[in-house]
């Protein structure tokens, strides 16, 4: 027995080398991604944590105070055009502009991810009906579509969330369809087809690990565009409402105080910025980690 | 439920003389192209009216080039695909009626062909094998040891194999794990799939041992699909060959190899290489490309590949039929009687010589 | 080919009747009686009878939709509650401007992209390869519409080249292709084009570096190939998929103007939309949209087609 199992002289590995501690293994070694990873974990703590940083009130303003420059004693960040501490309308407006970017995208991809699989693995008409269904959404330009829904609506963030969840739906499901089919057609489904296990055991068991990986990193690569159109939304009057802080709705109003304060009102769109950049090279680096065969 | 029953095939209903599968009229049609343009529709006759049986303890081989219906035919007779026409009785039992699928999945397993997707690359081969037993109602206990017990038995160390995933494994050693799983719910019949058509030679011949054993020690009956037609006359007792969905020609070993009666038969064993000096191949033992099963030639599917095709060829369908005991062929020079100018005579050993 | 054609044709039909639905439906979904924003407040109730009469609203759903649907083929997409201007006039008014910008934005992009794409693609792993990546991963992540504030910052309020709003000199409806008019046309071009340039230039070295490692490419250089000669099979491969992305992102331009044209009060389509979704133009917001979304099929159609005529595999299948 043993001369076979060491047929061609393969030692058994050290480590316990699965798919998923793979992953790990890769991520930890990407600088980038670490670097961004670490931004991203400061600017959402900050953001949980905002009421016990010693800020200043956000909503608290005077008209004495408006528009100071970068660097005013007391106001590192200087103030908006009501008064208010811009350090703290930041940090506390990550609040708002995360939860509206992230929120979307993580409901789309249970919702579109659930029907993808579903879709994926019964294939037929029930595949036929779901995906025509997401193709006439398919039709819209996304900011189109999201504008239009918020437009109808109203404004809100609860609108907001809403139409943003609608519009990421749609390409969510098409790529869990997709890879699902892809992987159904697979011997090792057949196989445990063969061995009479239900649908539903079999797509726990068998499907599931194999698709949940792709449709993550998919999703992740949408969440910098969430928050760009999320906050887009705000910035347009169709999301947040004044006086909450939040980085688009901060960029609306701050937008006439360009010829007085030009630093102060291009701040909020910075944070938009380097957040989405973060993502994006985070969902690169996650994408590749996972892309490594076997 | 312990391990040891658990592993316990089914008892014998029919006896010895009832053969383990009988296959009548097996039909399987794919319907290719969109629906909408009607007419355009493309049909694709994988399996047509196929009829055959299989004896208890032997193994019988399926060959034919790529395209034949041999993997169609392996999923009809293991329920993954439903037939259009045609039923399967399995020890005397029609399936789909007095037999579940559910009982007929006990039964009846397969090992795939080795690739990397015939085992799911995200879970370790113990889960992998343990699958089968844990879905038909044994614990998780029960399942672990049967995939250990099976691990050994395939001749895997189940202490150094039981915890790795499928890429830490050489392609020998996954088919091990292939079969390990097929037998994991202690079917009777084992359908392998070209199971080790893409093994390097030596851990062909491994495998082949390993199955050979198996075969003995659990009483397993085999249907063994291979296109490598020296594997088929080494391992087989029966063989059966395919061309475009249909049976050309049935029988054993001996008779096939060194009594052939079906032209086919004759080029594919013609077409077989081989390192005698003497015979040297200088023309091609058959011509023509394979014919696409969406439409097949009339009449007879291989005459415009037939070196000894005639008219009637052409116009008529050859019907299956005995010519000795357990010998079967479809070509209308072995049946008397046919309107070919070769009826009733045995096919002259073809000169490949220039 | 040309049943692949003919299938696809005949797809339009169902997709623009559902996008036709979708738009209708909008308005209904909206919270609130549609009647409020046409009525005066204090309107009575003879009044509101005779207004939602005369706008259709007391028909059933349906019925409403055939109405508007007959109405749109005719061409009336009804009048804008706040210009009282049929809508269609608005809309094809404010579309040529768009239209402009799209393609001036869409031409700087994609040539851009496609130049960065191959170079990036064919460098991928020197550091100006790099370079091109990581310009291209800041062009997508980039909110346009803050881009846009920083270039007026940069360009009008400290530098005072450029003008930061408007279109045209004095808000003059007609264009001329001079400077007094292209200088407004700058900014709110270049910010449009950061992102189609982002997502072609990843697109296309993506695809060029997938194609460099196939195995056809060096069976070409062994043949002794000049390189230039295998870049343009590489080109040729790559064309189909490319072509289907640069489609999608024209689309994209013309549909999801709105913000940028928010931003530099651009009077094209988007800023039509603007006002209606404030002023709850119910009519207006329709109809554009429903014109936006049409746009966006008839190029995704566009689109397919082509493909299919350059794509030997679509060609031949």
């Amino acid at each position: 027995m043993s001369a076979v199992s060491t047929e061609f002289g393969i030692a058994a590995p050290a480590i316990r080398a699965g798919y998923w501690s793979g992953v790990r293994r890769r991520l930890a070694r990407d600088r980038v991604s670490i670097v961004c990873a670490a931004i991203l974990l400061a600017i959402v703590l900050a953001a949980i944590f905002a009421p016990y940083l010693g800020l200043a009130d956000p909503y608290l303003g005077s008209m004495i105070r408006r528009l100071k420059p970068i660097g005013t004693p007391g106001y590192p960040l200087g103030t908006d055009e009501l008064g208010r501490d811009m350090l703290s309308r930041l940090i506390y407006g990550g609040r708002l502009s995360l939860l509206i970017g992230l929120t979307p995208v993580a409901l789309a991809f249970v919702i579109g991810g659930m029907l993808g699989i579903l879709a994926g693995y019964v294939g037929g008409l029930v595949n036929q009906c779901i995906m025509r269904t997401a193709d006439i959404f398919y039709a819209f330009p996304s900011v189109l579509l999201a504008i239009a829904i918020s437009g109808a609506l109203g404004a809100g963030i609860v609108n907001s969330l809403l139409s943003l969840t609608i519009v990421f739906i749609p390409p969510i499901l098409r790529i869990a369809e997709s890879v699902t089919t892809s992987v159904r057609t697979l011997d090792f489904v057949d196989a445990a087809r063969s061995s009479g296990a239900s649908a539903f055991t079999i797509i726990r068991v068998h499907i599931l690990g194999n698709v949940l990986g792709p449709i993550f990193v998919y999703a992740t690569s949408l969440i910098s565009v969430c928050m760009i159109l999320g906050a887009g939304l705000s910035f347009l009057g169709l999301g947040t409402k004044p006086p909450e802080p939040e980085w688009g709705l901060m960029l609306n109003t701050l937008r006439t105080a360009i010829y007085i304060n030009p630093g102060v009102a291009a701040l909020p769109g910075a944070m938009i910025f380097i957040v989405s950049i973060a993502f994006n090279l985070l969902s690169d680096g996650l994408r590749s980690a996972l892309d490594v065969r076997g | 439920m312990f391990a040891a029953e658990f592993l316990e095939p089914a008892e014998d209903v029919g006896g010895p003389a009832q053969p383990l599968l009988e296959a009548r009229r097996l039909t399987k049609h794919f319907i290719r192209g969109s629906r909408l343009f009607a007419g355009k529709r493309a049909v694709v006759r994988a399996v047509d009216d196929v009829s055959f049986s299989i004896v208890k303890g032997e193994v019988l081989s399926v060959v034919g080039e790529s395209g034949c219906g041999k993997s169609t035919l392996a999923r009809l007779l293991i329920g993954l695909i439903e037939p259009n026409r045609g039923e399967i009785i399995f020890d005397g039992e029609l399936v789909r009626e007095a037999l579940t699928l559910r009982v007929l999945r006990r039964r009846v397993q397969m090992v795939f062909q080795d690739s990397y997707a015939s085992l799911n690359p995200r879970i370790t081969i113990e889960e992998t094998i343990a699958f089968g037993p844990k879905v038909n109602g044994a614990g998780n206990a029960t399942a672990c040891k049967i995939a250990r017990d099976l691990l050994a038995k395939v001749g895997l160390e189940p202490n150094d194999f039981a915890g790795r995933y499928p890429h830490e494994l050489s392609g020998g050693q996954r088919q091990r794990v292939n079969i390990a799983r097929a037998l994991a719910l202690a079917p009777r019949l084992v359908i392998l799939d070209e199971a080790v058509s893409a093994l390097d030679k030596s851990v062909e011949a491994q495998v082949l041992n390993l199955l050979a054993d198996l075969r003995e020690q659990l009483g397993l009956t085999y249907l063994f699909i291979s296109h490598d037609l020296d594997v088929v006359s080494f391992f087989s007792d029966r063989v059966m060959v395919m061309y475009l969905g249909e049976i050309v020609e049935i029988g054993t070993a001996y008779a096939l190899f060194q009594e052939t009666r079906h032209p086919y038969t004759q080029a594919l064993l013609a077409a077989m290489p081989s390192s005698d000096p003497e015979r040297r191949t200088a023309k091609p033992p058959i011509t023509g490309d394979p014919p696409s099963p969406i439409a097949p030639p009339s009449g007879c599917r291989f005459h415009p590949r037939c070196a000894y095709a005639e008219a009637v060829c052409s116009v008529k369908a050859p019907q299956l039929g005995p010519i000795a005991a357990g010998h079967a062929v479809a070509c209308h020079m072995a049946q008397a009687g046919s309107g070919h100018s070769r009826a009733g005579q045995p096919l002259q050993r073809q000169s490949l010589n220039a | 080919m040309l049943a692949y054609i003919l299938k696809r044709l005949l797809l339009v039909l169902p997709v623009t009747l559902s996008v036709a639905l979708v738009c209708f439906l909008l308005v209904h979904i909206a919270p609130g009686d549609p009647l409020i924003s046409v009525l005066p407040p204090d309107a009575s109730a003879e009044l509101a009878d005779q207004m939602r009469k005369a706008y259709g609203f007391d028909q059933p759903l349906p019925v409403q939709f055939g109405i508007w649907v007959w109405k749109a083929l005719h061409g009336d997409l009804g009048a804008s509650i706040a210009t009282g201007r049929p809508v269609l006039d608005e809309v094809s008014h404010a579309v040529g401007n768009t239209v402009r910008l799209a393609l001036i934005a869409a031409i700087i992009g994609f040539s851009l992209g496609i130049v960065f794409g191959f170079l990036s693609g064919y460098f991928h792993d020197r550091w100006y390869g790099r370079a091109f990546t990581a310009l291209a991963i800041t062009g997508v992540s980039v909110p346009h519409y803050w881009l846009g504030m920083v270039l007026v910052i940069i360009f009008s309020v400290l530098l005072g080249w450029l003008p930061a709003v408007g279109a045209a000199p004095g808000g003059s409806a007609a264009w001329a292709w001079d400077w007094a008019h292209i200088q407004y046309l700058i900014l709110p071009a270049i910010t449009m084009a950061v992102i189609p340039t982002g997502i072609v230039t990843r697109t296309i070295r993506a695809l060029v570096a997938d194609l460099l490692s196939q195995e056809f490419v060096m069976a070409l250089r062994a043949k002794g190939l000049p390189e230039s000669r295998v870049f343009r099979h590489i080109a040729k491969n790559a064309a189909p998929a490319a072509i289907a992305v640069m489609g999608l992102q024209l689309g994209y331009l013309l549909g999801g103007s709105i913000l940028i044209e928010t931003v530099f009060s651009w009077p094209g389509t988007g800023l039509l939309l603007n006002s209606a979704i404030f002023q709850r133009d119910l009519p207006l917001l329709q109809g554009t949209i429903l014109v936006l979304a049409l746009f966006f099929v008839a190029l995704n159609l566009l689109v397919d087609i082509l493909q299919a005529v350059i794509d030997p595999r679509i060609k031949r299948s």
